[in-house]
């Protein structure tokens, strides 16, 4: 027996001739918090119902605890889910929704009333339990709702966006408080979003999904620093990318060709000649009045924008690519028009594999 | 400053919701104080209305001829009622559960018998039943009986024409609430550990009920003052509050009497929408 408690092997969904999921194999580990995080339409979500039971999964086979759950109904199986919309039953008072699934297995009276509260105490919501959803906020709502999913001991909580209607003030205290709540009660959480700081802040490792396919299943740092491919690098954070082709290799630094002019960046694997993308985040892109040995990107300073600790700035370079850069208030700094060369640790840059 | 806001405020009120009030005022509310007060009215010797205070007619309601024909009407519009909603509501489920250009199919499927003449409907209904129609034929050739049946005129015949009558008046608000009913919270009661029968009753039922009980109001109340289909499929011959009524009115030209029975169901219906109003939100009293 293997510490994964979900694996999903060879999966795949369509909906009539639309391949929405595509051969995901996906360990999740005991315990821990996973993301499944991508744009709207990349299979998240039908990856999260295809678990609960939602979904029939087209092929492949899905096991919970190394059990195969191809057979079992939504409510047969060890998961519970945290709706979107919340779904919170609307003609029963918070108590009433929170006691659904212990009152559903015939539970005696007093273990219910227990269980409840604790429950209540644990999304802090001790006071509220004689409300109906209508009288509850948006946050209040999304408590009960996490309360009633995990009443039955899930061994598995699966959440589909569920910070998705709320404002953004309330969206990250929720983070903080989901994020609290799953290391105490030690039940792996597998969350699906589009928030990529969301994924980041949360999450213990991320499976980035584009297009019905795990482009990076990796540690948030990971998929931060070293992104598998322009997708990953485009959709998380801000990046600048490149396209490329490798001109020369040396003691692990590959010299590029792009029609911005040449620059560096550490790679292993090339062959000179090949094609390759080079992401570098805006934090690490450098300038200097004189050329720097090695880069040859040239333009003029266009946009100057203050925000507060940072200043964000955009410099145009050759073949109308623009390329930003962002840097702290009381750095030395260059205004709008002038001309500058653009450079940067290579070691800090990604050489990404153009996809074939 | 006055004369501004009347302008602006006002008369537009008034230009979009008075035609139709001074319409039902002097068609149905000033009618129906008429009849509330001819109710308590005494009959001429040539059937002409007395201006003269009586409880005359109320009291002939409690005579037992004509109390029996209103418990009868009353049952008639229960089962009625009771019928359309067990055969409406699995249907009114399918249909919602069904894409939204095959539901709306499936609607016109209903609708088409309640937007056909119903003098046409029910004289079809005459002639499939009588004693040389098609039914009766059918059954004679294929042994189940060997004089023909009399089917025609009975309250059995009514009934059936009935519930064909108020199918659509069951099936349309039933459909509307369920249809709203979201995908999610049958979901999420699965996901919780209930089967797909204890869903429905701690779930779909529970949250249809506004429906259920606009279908009963729309069944109901129709089919306790109902007259073509008992007329027509009755013959005259089975009779109910809506028969005796015409006839008061009518042929025995006795206003008070008719009058009186017309305010008992004024009445039941009150009371009715009084529970309904009660019971459901004003948000979900989509269909009254």
């Amino acid at each position: 027996m293997s510490d994964s408690i979900v694996s999903l092997i060879d999966v795949e969904k369509s909906f009539g001739k639309n391949k929405v999921v595509k051969k995901m194999n996906v360990e999740i580990k005991e315990g821990e918090f996973l993301t499944l995080l991508g744009p709207s339409g990349c299979g998240k979500t039908t990856t999260l119902r295809m678990i609960a039971g939602f979904e029939e999964a087209t092929s492949g086979a899905i096991k919970v605890q190394g059990e195969s759950v191809e057979d079992k109904e939504p409510f047969e199986r060890d998961v519970n889910t945290v709706f979107q919309n919340y779904a919170l039953f609307p003609h029963m008072s918070v108590f009433d929704n929170i006691a659904y699934g212990l009152k559903i297995r015939k539970r005696p009276k007093d273990e219910i009333t227990k269980r409840v509260n604790e429950m209540l105490d644990l999304v802090q919501l001790k006071g509220y339990e004689n409300r109906k959803p209508d009288a509850l906020s948006g946050g209040q709502k999304q408590r009960v709702a996490i309360a009633r999913a995990l009443i039955n001991n899930p061994k598995v909580l699966l959440l589909d966006e569920p910070l998705g209607a709320l404002d953004l003030k309330l969206r990250k205290q929720m983070q903080v408080e989901l994020k609290r709540l799953q290391k105490k009660l030690g039940i792996t959480f597998v969350y699906v979003t589009h928030d990529q700081e969301e994924a980041l802040t949360m999450s213990d490792r991320i499976a980035v999904m584009n297009e019905g396919v795990i482009e990076q299943l990796a540690t948030p740092r990971e998929i931060y620093d070293r992104p598998f491919t322009k997708f990953v690098a485009g959709f998380i954070g801000e990046s600048n990318i490149f396209d490329g082709k490798v001109k020369a290799l040396h003691d692990g630094i590959l010299d590029v060709e792009t029609s911005s002019g040449t620059m560096k960046v550490k790679g292993s694997g090339f062959d000179v000649g090949e094609s390759i993308h080079v992401s570098i985040r805006p934090e690490y892109v450098k300038v200097n009045s004189d050329p720097v040995e090695g880069f040859d990107l040239k333009g003029n300073v266009k946009d100057y924008i203050y925000m507060g600790t940072v200043v964000k700035t955009s410099v145009d370079l050759k073949d109308n690519i623009e390329i930003k850069y962002s840097r702290f208030e009381k750095d030395e700094d260059f205004k709008e028009g002038d001309s500058v060369n653009i450079y940067w640790n290579p070691e800090r840059a990604v050489a990404i594999k153009a996809k074939k | 400053m006055q004369k501004n806001t009347f302008k602006r405020k006002t008369l537009p009120s008034l230009a979009m919701a008075g035609p139709v009030s001074l319409w039902m005022i002097l068609f149905v509310t000033l009618p129906m104080l008429y009849i509330i007060y001819i109710s308590f009215m005494s009959r001429g010797v040539f059937g002409d209305v007395v201006y003269k205070f009586s409880l005359e007619s109320y009291e002939t309601l409690l005579d037992s001829t004509y109390f029996k024909v209103i418990l009868k009407s009353i049952k008639a519009a229960f089962v009625t009622t009771v019928l359309c909603i067990l055969i409406g509501y699995p249907f009114a489920y399918y249909i919602a559960k069904k894409p939204k250009e095959v539901a709306s199919k499936l609607i016109m499927l209903i609708m088409i018998p309640f937007w056909t003449n119903s003098l046409m409907r029910l004289n079809s209904w005459l002639l499939l039943f009588q004693t040389s129609g098609p039914v009766n034929n059918f059954l004679l050739s294929t042994g189940f009986i060997d004089t023909p049946m009399s089917f025609v005129y009975t309250d059995g015949l009514v009934m059936v024409g009935m519930i064909t009558n108020m199918l659509p008046f069951a099936v349309l608000p039933m459909y509307s609430s369920i249809e709203k009913l979201s995908r999610s919270l049958l979901e999420a009661s699965a996901d919780l550990g209930a089967s797909g029968r204890t869903t429905f009753f701690n779930i779909t039922l529970p949250l249809t009920f506004p429906g259920i009980f606009s279908s009963i109001i729309l069944v109901f109340i129709p089919s306790l003052g109902i007259y073509t289909v008992t007329d027509m499929l009755g013959g005259g011959k089975v009779l109910y509050i809506g028969n005796i009524i015409k006839n008061q009115f009518g042929s025995i030209r006795n206003w008070p009497l008719g009058a009186a029975l017309s305010v008992l169901l004024i009445v039941i219906t009150g009371l009715l929408i009084y529970i309904y109003t009660r019971f459901a939100k004003i948000e979900d009293m989509e269909v009254l």
